[in-house]
């Protein structure tokens, strides 16, 4: 039992709260928050596998770390990207839910002016 | 069990039980400002497992970054996400939901027990081959040698998703500034705050990027504090959002990738690979691509969080 | 052996420790924002001054000891500057629902 099996287990445990708030809360914003849960548990999970991977000159396997470091910008270039979509979606119909009553009222031709 | 592995199991349990409370709780608000706390626990769990460079990222980008937008958008949302809480999916979605991210959660748990032991890891080579660059951080070289076409894409996934965002002005406003003009009260402690640390956060910002070559840090991360300093200024007044037609922001964006187009096709010509960085020049290269990434990082994480052009009066 | 520095640290950082859950059970427990503003700037004034203080002798030099400080002074500053727009808010807040 070392500090990796722990937060490996906790990276396990986010991973799966997230994909259970991406599932089941309709509002797009709280989708948005339980994706980003979803991701931090898998890069915990990258995180335990670069621990693991330790030497004697470094504490910890690079590459994975380098990985992490990108998918973190990487996610949050996509968060912003699905936040922006939010907030135009909500400013076109007025709701905040992916309700079949709000497509319906966006008017054909408000988009675009 | 050490005392070690005891507060370890305590941050994970927080840890854990932050994420609980960011799925579960009704007002929108609420669940931000959980996620901004959720990712600064998380960033005590990178230092727990010896990541320092992934601890930066995730205070700086992970909680930072991500909260401010997340914060905005619900305060922006706000009451009509109140009245949206009192819709519930049944309960035959829930339990199914539960079940499957229960069994989900279950294998990746028994992944991370089942680990092949001893580990398989790539630090050996990664030592071995530090010379051919001259910086001591292996995350740095990893990132900007090993794997510099991952950090290149990402560099364009990022202008990308810029892209994305500005699309959805409308069509009038194209070329315009983005976000509300804030007004500037002289008196307000928010000027204060926006003349002081602006300064400071700048050398703050561009030591992490020079550190970054032996130490822990890096362009990303001195980049992105760049970029909370001049928002700080924008939401102060003190300074406002350019337009986004506007040439030299348009420069700054692309400056990063390229030049790192540049030096890899530099490398081509060369006769070696596509990013082979000639061994004499290395490191003068990679801190040349390094500032360039650190600008165009700054612009387009800034850009990003101040939205899509929203005012009249395009140029 | 336990040298005095390492007493130091540990009473000093217990001292701050105390502080900030005096601060969060201020948080939960008093009434309205500015009340609460008030118990949480002795967290952060007071409670992180005293780990700083503490984590000093096992800086290693006088450069990290200065950057810890200097964290302190930062966080002291954003404070009180985010504690007076929250207060203000919350003020006016106020003043719109009467």
């Amino acid at each position: 039992m070392t500090a990796a099996v722990v937060f490996g287990l906790c990276g396990a445990a986010a991973a799966g709260l997230g994909l259970y708030g991406a599932i089941a809360n309709p509002r797009p914003l709280r989708k948005i928050l339980a994706f980003n849960l979803l991701s931090s548990g898998v890069f915990l999970l990258f995180g335990v596998i670069a621990r693991r991977g330790a030497v004697s000159a470094f504490s910890g396997d690079p590459v994975p770390q380098a990985l992490v470091i990108t998918g973190i910008v990487v996610a949050a270039a996509g968060t912003a990207l699905a936040v922006a979509l939010l907030l135009r979606f909500f400013k076109a119909t007025g709701s905040t839910t992916l309700s079949a009553g709000a497509l319906a009222s966006i008017p054909a031709d408000s988009i675009d002016e | 069990m050490t005392s070690d592995i005891i507060l370890d199991c305590i941050l994970a349990a927080l840890v854990l039980a932050v994420g609980c409370w960011v799925i579960v709780v009704r007002d929108s608000f609420a669940a931000a400002v959980g996620f901004v706390a959720y990712g600064l626990l998380l960033t005590l769990v990178w230092v727990r497992l010896d990541a320092i460079d992934v601890a930066l990222m995730e205070g700086a980008i992970g909680s930072g970054l991500t909260g401010a937008l997340l914060l905005r958008a619900s305060s922006r949302l706000g009451a009509k996400e109140q009245s949206a809480a009192a819709e519930q999916p049944g309960v035959m979605l829930r339990a199914v939901a539960a079940l499957f991210s229960v069994i989900v959660a279950a294998m990746l748990a028994t992944a991370v027990l089942y680990l092949p032991d001893p580990a398989p890891t790539l630090a050996p080579e990664a030592a071995a081959n530090a010379s051919a660059t001259g910086m001591a951080n292996p995350v740095t070289n990893v990132l900007m040698a090993f794997r510099a076409m991952d950090t290149m894409l990402e560099k364009v996934v990022l202008l990308v998703a810029l892209a994305g965002v500005w699309s959805l002005a409308r069509d009038r406003f194209w070329g315009a500034r983005p976000g509300p003009r804030f007004r500037s009260d002289p008196k307000d402690p928010l000027a204060l705050l926006a003349q002081t640390l602006p300064p400071l956060g700048i050398v703050v910002g561009i030591y992490m990027l020079w550190e970054g070559a032996n130490a822990p840090g890096g362009a990303f991360q001195g980049g992105t504090i760049i970029a909370a300093m001049w928002l700080l200024a924008v939401i102060a007044g003190l300074t406002d959002a350019p337009p986004v037609s506007n040439r030299r922001v348009r420069l700054a964006l692309i400056a990063g990738p390229l030049l790192f187009l540049i030096v890899g096709f530099g490398g081509l010509w060369l006769g070696e690979a596509f990013l082979a960085y000639p061994v004499a020049y290395a490191k003068p290269l990679l801190l040349v691509i390094e500032f360039a990434m650190t600008l165009t990082v700054a612009v387009t994480l800034g850009l990003l969080i101040v939205g899509p052009p929203d005012r009249e009066g395009a140029p | 052996m336990i040298s005095v520095a390492d007493i130091f640290t540990v009473i000093a950082v217990s001292a701050g420790a105390f502080f900030f859950m005096a601060g969060s059970v201020g948080l939960l427990r008093f009434p309205d924002t500015l009340t609460r503003l008030h118990a949480l700037t002795k967290a952060d004034n007071l409670g992180l001054g005293l780990v700083v203080l503490g984590l000093m002798p096992r800086a290693g030099g006088l450069l990290p000891a200065l950057k810890l400080a200097s964290v302190w002074l930062l966080v002291l500053f954003t404070g009180a500057a985010v504690s007076q727009l929250i207060a203000r808010a919350a003020r006016d807040g106020d003043q719109d629902d009467e």
